[in-house]
């Protein structure tokens, strides 16, 4: 009977140290409460107390302009940087397409140049006048006349869309062909005028040493061409210059390799 | 490995401009041909990637050559550019029925060839 009482007695006990404790905690969370709810009602004083403050707002306001100023000012920089940098970009590309057809016409210019002086053989001159003149320039009808060593006339060398005894005669000084040869530089006409051998386009004389050795006469473009260029007035003046070099070069080839010849052959029939 | 371009054109001054034009592409190897016979011994004998071809040639034609390339299935898929002075529209659609792919007119520029020859190209 006592054994069961101080069991009672024991698990009353035990009870009562948990209500304790449990008595305890509460009392911690309600000062841990209390002491938030004060530090809250602070921070609401402090905010309100600054928006109720002049000062304090128009410090904010200051702030902020001068944030939105300064971000605008370099909104302005930055847009002005764009349109230059988009101004240069156009520059570049303008200057690109410009060295590109800068590079088209020296590769033209030197092509024909080269192609000019690549041989001494007088006809292989003259065929390559020929393709320059259809290849690089786009001529369809035209001449070209070469003086005649002997009777001091020029004759029709090569020409193309047309039959040589078509051509016009071209004596110095006479006609169209004749007065274009005296000036000694490229001449051009109206390119879109209708095709007539009385009425060349372009008229390059060959000159070399200010003595004319020759002419070339466009009568005619190909039909996809209408018109002159830069750099066909530039091949104009490079078939002027270069052509009569390799034209005369040529000819002084082989007026040496014949006399060569003539003395060989005395030389083989003196030794013989 | 480059891709390889087979001019054929009988003008060494033409020949020698595009040359000029093409060299600017990147791992190209440029072979030449003086006329058709030439062009076709030469894309019969070794792998081109594009032709270019001229029309009005000695011993073989343009046209003829291309005719034959369109016709030999071993060659058939190589990308032709026709480049000449014929400027007529029905010289054009000649061509192009023959199986050219492009046709370009003389005087040329060396921007629009590469342009098209960038555009026939397969990527190697």
């Amino acid at each position: 009977m006592s054994d069961e009482r101080n069991e009672l007695f024991s698990r009353g006990e035990e009870f009562l140290q948990i209500f304790k404790r449990g008595a305890d905690f509460t009392r911690e969370l309600l000062v841990e409460n209390q002491r938030l709810r004060t530090s809250l009602a602070s921070l609401e004083d402090e905010q309100n107390a600054a928006a109720r403050s002049p000062e304090e707002w128009e410090k904010y306001r200051g702030e902020l302009t001068s944030r939105l100023e300064h971000l605008e000012a370099e909104y302005e920089t930055v847009r002005v940087r764009l349109h230059q940098v988009e101004e240069e970009n156009q520059q570049f590309a303008e200057r690109y397409l410009e060295i590109e057809e800068e590079n088209n016409n020296l590769a033209n210019l030197y092509v024909a140049s080269y192609q000019l002086h690549s041989t001494l053989d007088l006809d292989e001159v003259v065929k390559i006048i020929v393709e320059i003149v259809i290849n690089l320039v786009g001529a369809e009808i035209f001449a070209v006349y070469l003086l005649d060593g002997n009777s001091g006339e020029l004759g029709v060398a090569a020409h193309e869309g047309a039959d040589p005894e078509e051509f016009p005669s071209c004596a110095e000084g006479k006609g169209v062909l004749g007065q274009a040869l005296e000036s000694a530089e490229p001449t051009c006409w109206d390119p879109t005028q209708e095709t007539n051998l009385d009425r060349p386009i372009v008229c390059i004389p060959l000159v070399v040493q200010n003595r004319p050795i020759g002419l070339i006469s466009i009568f005619g473009l190909l039909q996809q061409k209408d018109g002159f260029s830069a750099l066909d007035h530039e091949l104009f003046t490079v078939l002027g210059g270069h052509a009569a070099t390799a034209l005369f070069a040529a000819r002084l080839y082989s007026q040496s390799e014949r006399k060569l010849n003539t003395i060989q052959g005395f030389i083989d029939l003196l030794t013989k | 490995m480059g891709q390889r371009i087979l001019i054929v054109e009988d003008s060494p001054t033409m020949r020698q401009l595009l040359v000029f034009a093409l060299r600017r592409l990147k791992d190209v190897e440029i072979v030449e041909a003086h006329d058709g016979m030439d062009g076709l011994r030469k894309v019969s004998s070794d792998h081109f990637d594009l032709a270019l071809i001229d029309i009005n040639m000695p011993v073989m034609d343009g046209l003829k050559l291309i005719s034959l390339i369109r016709g030999d299935e071993n060659l058939s898929s190589i990308p032709i550019v026709v480049i000449t002075t014929e400027g007529a529209t029905e010289d054009r659609e000649r061509a192009l029925s023959l199986g050219a792919n492009e046709y370009l007119t003389k005087p040329i520029q060396a921007n629009l060839v590469l342009s098209v020859v960038k555009g026939l190209m397969k990527p190697a």
